[in-house]
């Protein structure tokens, strides 16, 4: 997406290990889309140009998680050519959902997928960028909130703090006026130590939070533990709720893991 | 010895399609040795983790496969895993689910149409290059990006893995009134794309005409999303549980994601060329009378079409969204019971880019015991590469930055998704002489 202007902004869009949605969330800016357009240049973003523009660049967004030699090492050029490094979403902030494998044996999930498996090459975690080099801000969610990068982008422009809450889902709840499901109900849900940014989607749906924004700031994994206990979960459940989209976010793992001790 | 004028095209990544690879084409003279479409995206190996989660978180975890198509992942998780339990949904939730993918469809397909596809026909670069000369285009499309969008946050919460899926139905479903909120919009779409197929039928297509086979659902009564069976031009006619019988993938070694063929026969094509043209009697008839105005008769054997075929399936997705919510009363229950039992489902649906398939084995718990996900990007992968084979003869002749363009186009074509396949291309035409000895 090449300008002429020499004094916007440049912003650079770059994949690792990913679905591609927290990047799609900028197409999916209907209404800002133009406007960000015309306020910055975006000079590399291969999801949506063919024009690709060498750094160095004011921004990198960055998604997905470091899972190959080859991206351990792209990494670290394209932190050299950004002035502020931004990840964005659940892999780029914690390693994803492929940071499962974290727990197992890589080799044998690459015999379990792919039928000749000394063609693939893997390492054996996937893990968030800031494991591989400084980052600036690191965005939550799985996927992001479109406004919530709107407001970090503007914000990062302006050289102001973005206004981005660390505080628990339950707070968005509670500004929702929804009853709260785990209370009333006693559906388990991960919203108590859960960051917020969804607008407390998955209460306001009927269903408890499950956890894709990561842990809070300070969140209290063992008292929520007791609780899911409670209800009635068993070890393996709650070990299973901790370790899904931000399972290698140290809060949530250090839980998990809790779970599985004898 | 004599040898000709040997070129070497090598472009580092291709661009507007989702997830990364590349593709190297090799011209000995004017005979095409070797095209490979490399896909260099990391594996995710969601088969792998599945095994040992409960069934109910499949539709979650499966929909982080892809952030373009999550709903896809997860019609298709839901109605496999339905078929393992042996449940039946309501026949509300049926028409939800078909008003999801409408959804999806109409965000999926612009994209494709307007910001990924349309800038190779016009000669830019991307979308917001193509908005400078053609602003009202690009906020038409924008704007009918969004209805899509809409139906999908109401629907699921938000547009980018929404939360509201569930085995059995969903979460919670709208009211009549939610629903009947979306008319303005949706009778506006159903313009906007109507206009969107007469646009599109004017751009300049290469003359190029492929024997495919085709293969698509096709369901007695209504163009296919979530149900049918899986039916070819050449005689393929199955149940979809029978899909593994019928389809092989195979592993090659340049790339992270697996290719599929017909068993005995080859390649084959799926996504909306092969919907249209084994399904065309099932479209209303505002997308049937859109298509003959545009010239389209099936069969479409010109894969560089897809964009105009794509256009009368948004024409589709707007009119059947509108039938739906006009039809809909809310459900007593937004979903039926469900119960841990021991069985094996499969399920194909239609994503925007084709038939996706997933196999579940589920244990006495309701544990995933084996996954098996065939996405449509790699059953679309060999046949890529047969088109490469045969296009690139065609552009022997031609500059390389312009050939290398065309055969971003002819891939673009088919609306790849490489994170589904496992995700960016980079293009590397290798042009060696001749040599007579």
């Amino acid at each position: 997406m090449s300008s002429n202007s020499k004094h916007k902004p440049r912003i650079g869009v770059f994949k690792f290990a990913s679905c591609d949605g927290c990047q799609l969330s900028l197409l999916d800016a209907e209404d800002e889309l133009l406007g960000v357009a015309g306020a910055v240049e975006i000079a590399y973003f291969p999801e949506a140009s063919r024009a690709m523009l060498k750094g160095p660049y004011d921004i990198g967004l960055v998604e997905g998680s470091i899972t190959t030699h080859a991206d351990a090492q792209r990494i670290q050029e394209i932190r050299r050519q950004c002035k502020t490094l931004i990840t964005i979403g659940a892999c780029a902030t914690a390693g994803g959902i492929q940071a499962l494998r974290n727990w197992k044996d890589v080799d044998e999930f690459t015999r379990i997928v792919y039928a000749t498996p000394q063609f693939i090459s893997t390492l054996k975690l996937s893990t968030p960028i800031a494991e591989h080099v400084p980052v600036d801000f690191e965005l939550r969610g799985c996927p992001i909130n479109k406004y919530q990068l709107l407001e970090l982008i503007t914000a990062t422009l302006a050289g102001r703090k973005a206004n981005i809450p660390s505080y628990s889902v339950c707070i968005e709840c509670k500004r929702k006026a929804n009853v709260c499901i785990a209370v009333a109900r006693g559906v388990p849900c991960l919203g108590p130590v859960t960051q917020a940014g969804c607008g407390a989607l998955c209460p306001s749906y009927d269903r408890g939070c499950y956890g894709c924004y990561g842990p809070m700031e300070s969140p209290n994994t063992a008292s929520l533990t007791s609780q899911f206990r409670i209800l009635g979960q068993t070890d393996r459940q709650v070990a299973h709720a901790f370790r899904s989209f931000n399972a290698w976010a140290w809060q949530f793992r250090k839980a998990s893991e809790e779970c599985e001790r004898p | 010895m004599t040898g000709r004028a040997a070129k070497t095209i090598r472009v580092d990544t291709l661009a507007r399609v989702e997830g990364e690879g590349s593709l190297y084409i090799k011209l000995v003279g004017e005979r095409v040795a070797d095209v490979q479409l490399k896909i260099y995206e990391p594996p995710r190996f969601f088969e792998a983790f599945l095994r040992g989660r409960h069934f109910s978180e499949a539709p979650d975890i499966t929909a982080r496969i892809c952030g373009i198509c999550p709903i896809a992942y997860q019609m298709s998780a839901v109605h496999a895993i339905e078929r393992a339990l042996g449940i039946q949904i309501s026949p509300a939730v049926r028409l939800l689910r078909r008003l999801f993918y409408c959804g999806e469809w109409i965000e999926s397909h612009t994209l494709h149409v307007y910001m990924l596809h349309a800038p190779d026909f016009l000669g830019y670069a991307d979308a917001i290059a193509m908005a400078k000369d053609h602003r009202e285009v690009v906020e038409k499309a924008l704007r009918l990006k969004k209805v899509g969008n809409r139906i999908v946050q109401l629907l699921g919460g938000r547009e980018i893995h929404p939360i509201s899926a569930a085995v059995g139905g969903f979460y919670k479903v709208p009211t009549k009134q939610q629903l009947r909120n979306l008319i303005d919009d949706l009778e506006w779409a159903l313009e906007a794309s109507l206009e969107t197929v007469r646009w599109t039928a004017e751009l300049e297509f290469p003359n190029f005409a492929q024997d495919y086979e085709f293969v698509a659902l096709r369901h007695p009564n209504e163009y296919p999303f979530n149900e049918g069976r899986l039916v070819s031009n050449r005689g393929l006619d199955i149940d979809t549980a029978e899909y593994e019988d019928h389809f092989v993938e195979s592993h090659v070694k340049y790339s992270n994601a697996l290719h599929s063929v017909v068993r005995g026969r080859g390649s084959y094509l799926v996504g909306p060329l092969a919907r249209f043209n084994l399904n065309f009697d099932k479209l209303p008839e505002a997308a049937r009378k859109a298509a003959n105005d545009a010239g389209l008769w099936p069969p479409v054997n010109n894969i560089f079409r897809s964009i105009v075929v794509r256009s009368v399936e948004l024409v589709f997705a707007c009119a059947e969204a509108l039938r739906i919510i006009r039809e809909y009363e809310t459900p007593a229950a937004p979903r039926v019971d469900v119960r841990n039992r021991i069985g094996v489902g499969q399920a194909i649906t239609e994503a925007p880019r084709g038939i996706l398939y997933h196999r579940y084995a589920l244990d006495e718990n309701g544990m995933i015991l084996t996954a098996k996900i065939v996405p449509p990007t790699s059953q679309n992968q060999k046949r890529i590469e047969d088109d490469l084979r045969e296009y690139a003869v065609q552009l022997v002749a031609w500059p390389i930055e312009e050939a290398t363009w065309k055969c971003e186009q002819a891939i673009r074509s088919y609306d790849p998704c490489i994170s589904c396949a496992t995700h960016f291309l980079k293009l590397e035409l290798d042009q060696v002489e001749e040599v007579e000895i």
